[in-house]
């Protein structure tokens, strides 16, 4: 509890650089991944996170320092040769980008282990906490780093801000926006260069081999819970910077453990909440709506199949049980319980010492439905042309979705029929 | 072909071939287009149609020819020319609205950087009216049925206020209503002496629909007034029977990785 209020008091001038260069490394990265994932090129992200791994390593090996600066430099020309290989690769030989993605990968972060093992071996990774590049370490930012990551992530933020109208067509329709002259190589380049420029800075708090998730993710998250972009990018930001966040008070607490998976976790943790809860696109949401619609249709079949055995008998508001309502119409046993009490609640149904009464609304919307399954059938088969045996498992659908505007069109369409193809009644008012 | 001054003239397409991956899927063609037509561009599947307008746009290279608009290379007038592609090369699950997609149509007049201001807009809303879109404009696009994505994308052409406009086939997939509105829509454009070039399926509405027609197969069989060029005869050799040998070519060039045009010093245009 200690460490927590410590840490979040951000009184340690030392937690204040590690909670705002992990803000500033995962939001920038979430902001820029919002376009690599609009783009579908979440697995390109992958490739460059891996690729920057031998350049890191490469330039540590040159200069024998850890100054960020010489770090990035290394790290930004190896991950934008992976992208220019990958391209060459997939655009002049048989081979699909997919399978030159994961050629390149994995021959880059081969590459970058085999040099990292050699600095290792040669004793100076500990000092350099070279290593941590692997799974990240937001705890060993300090203010060097910060200044460099600072200036790289407001490029990023100010790049997207005054590109926003481009990448976002780009994203949507790149072969309008080549017709309009819009430059869109120089675009694109500009787009990959952030990407790269996110990843470099992104996986001092990520890591290597987990930056894909911090580009993808927030922006997979995000898009659950909204339709416009802007929203879209603002809350990805948010989700990234949440996730940096925790990941850096995990550092902070358990120095041991390595952030970048923490973050990932965290952010992972989002973007299945965001799966299952969002409204309109969650699971949850759309199993409500749906088990909603089941108890929508088993309630009117209830009402349809008490009038039907009242039309029969002449005698709307005749008691039933519910063995007589199942005698006309199968259904299962607790649906039918559970409807007949949730329609009684409603107003439709009363009930008399177990047996069961229509209202009089309950009575109309029984008409109701037997009336719209009659019209669809004679439509079905008047104007299409069904042969009338057919037409009967269509209609017991079809009547629950009709709305009284198209109930009206139907009407008058058929021009208000007095007989279904089977010469049953259809019942107005 | 015509006597149309060098003025009237807005497309001129001198000896074009274009090739997919070596294969020229256009052989040779040479046409020029007049001012103020509503022109359908028709033949059998796998012809060349919206290469042909791809090619005119710049979106594939060609392989020899030249293409010039208003007597100029497209780069000097991208203004006045407008392309609508084809409604399903484009994830309409997008989050963008359909204003925002009218909009994408004033990027060109507003250039880098610059956001769309509020006479961008109502350029945007005005053309959402003409299209019969006005209350859908803050509708999410993946909402929108393939009529409605059509005039959206009708709309946003509209929004370039441009001259000559190249459709690859609008009429695909959307319903009665939306077809006779996008028609007389562009009925109009040609009156006010815009030129619209449509890439079409349909043969029955062809004589109803297009002052001029464009018959292609692989190469130009024909272009003309509809009256006459549109006949029997020539909707013989255009759907008639594929022409085995050029594809056979075309085929065997992709093959051998052959080069479509021996090398030879540049010449001058």
């Amino acid at each position: 509890m200690d460490t927590f209020l410590d840490f979040f008091s951000f009184s340690d001038p030392n937690v204040r650089y590690v909670v705002l260069g992990s803000i500033l490394l995962t939001s920038s990265s979430s902001i820029v991944g919002c376009f690599t994932f609009l783009k579908k090129k979440a697995l390109v992200g992958d490739a460059v996170a891996h690729a920057v791994l031998p350049g890191v390593c490469l330039s540590f090996l040159l200069t024998g320092e850890k100054n960020p600066f010489v770090l990035i430099i290394g790290a930004f020309i190896t991950g934008w040769l992976s992208l220019f290989i990958i391209d060459a690769i997939s655009g002049r030989s048989k081979i699909k980008e997919d399978t030159a993605i994961g050629l390149i990968l994995s021959v880059f972060f081969g590459i970058g282990i085999l040099i990292l093992t050699v600095i290792q071996k040669s004793g100076a990774a500990t000092q350099t906490g070279l290593d941590s590049f692997l799974f990240g370490k937001a705890a060993s930012l300090v203010g060097q780093d910060l200044i460099v990551f600072g200036i790289v992530a407001l490029l990023l933020f100010l790049s997207v801000w005054l590109l926003f109208k481009e990448f976002s067509l780009l994203s949507f329709d790149e072969a309008f926006a080549q017709t309009i002259g819009l430059p869109v190589r120089s675009i694109e380049l500009v787009l990959t260069t952030l990407t790269v420029m996110a990843v470099v800075i992104g996986i001092q708090a990520v890591g290597v081999v987990l930056m894909a998730a911090m580009l993808i993710t927030p922006a997979a998250a995000a898009r659950f819970w909204t339709d416009k972009i802007k929203v879209m990018i603002a809350l990805a930001a948010i989700f990234g910077s949440l996730s940096g966040l925790i990941g850096a008070y995990i550092s902070y607490a358990a120095p041991s453990m390595p952030t970048g998976p923490w973050i990932v976790v965290v952010i992972s943790t989002i973007a299945f909440i965001s799966f299952f809860m969002a409204p309109g696109k969650g699971i949850i949401y759309r199993m409500r709506n749906q088990s909603r619609i089941k108890k929508h249709i088993n309630d009117e079949n209830i009402l349809k199949t008490l009038y039907q055995l009242s039309e029969e008998e002449k005698n709307f508001y005749e008691a039933r049980t519910v063995d007589g309502i199942l005698s006309k119409r199968k259904f299962d046993k607790g649906n039918l319980e559970s409807g007949l009490r949730r329609l009684k609640n409603e107003g439709f149904l009363n009930n008399d010492n177990g047996f069961w009464k229509l209202t009089l609304e309950g009575k109309e919307k029984g008409q109701r439905i037997v009336k719209l399954h009659r019209l669809w059938e004679l439509y079905l088969t008047e104007y299409l042309k069904i042969a009338p045996d057919h037409v009967h498992d269509d209609a017991d659908t079809i009547e629950h979705i009709l709305t009284p505007e198209l109930e009206a069109r139907l009407e008058k369409l058929l021009d208000y029929p007095t007989v279904d193809p089977h010469e049953s009644e259809i019942p107005y008012r | 072909m015509t006597d149309a001054t060098k003025n009237d003239i807005v497309l001129e397409i001198h000896d074009l071939t274009v090739s997919y991956d070596r294969k020229p899927v256009l052989w040779d063609v040479d046409l020029s287009l007049p001012q103020g037509k509503l022109i359908g561009i028709i033949g059998p599947n796998g012809a060349g149609k919206s290469t042909l307008i791809k090619s005119v746009m710049g979106l594939v290279p060609n392989s020899s020819g030249y293409v010039r608009l208003f007597d100029h290379n497209l780069d000097d007038v991208r203004a006045k020319v407008s392309y609508i592609p084809q409604r399903e090369s484009v994830d309409w699950d997008f989050p963008a609205s359909v204003l925002d997609v009218v909009l994408m149509g004033r990027y060109g007049k507003l250039g880098l950087f610059k956001r769309p201001r509020k006479a961008d807009k109502e350029v945007a809303m005005d053309c959402l009216r003409k299209v019969g879109m006005e209350a859908y404009m803050e509708r999410q696009i993946s909402q929108l049925s393939g009529g409605q994505q059509q005039r959206v994308f009708l709309a946003r052409a509209l929004a370039q206020q441009a001259d000559l406009y190249f459709m690859d086939e609008p009429f695909a997939g959307v319903d009665a209503a939306t077809e006779k509105t996008i028609i007389s829509i562009l009925s109009e454009m040609t009156e006010r002496g815009n030129t619209v070039v449509v890439v079409h399926h349909d043969l029955q509405s062809i004589s109803e629909y297009f002052d001029w027609v464009i018959l292609l197969n692989m190469r130009l069989v024909a272009y003309g007034p509809t009256e006459e060029v549109f006949n029997q005869e020539l909707l013989q050799e255009t759907y008639g029977g594929k022409l085995t040998l050029l594809s056979d070519v075309g085929n065997l060039m992709k093959r051998k990785r052959f080069p479509n045009r021996e090398a030879k010093p540049a010449k001058r245009i």
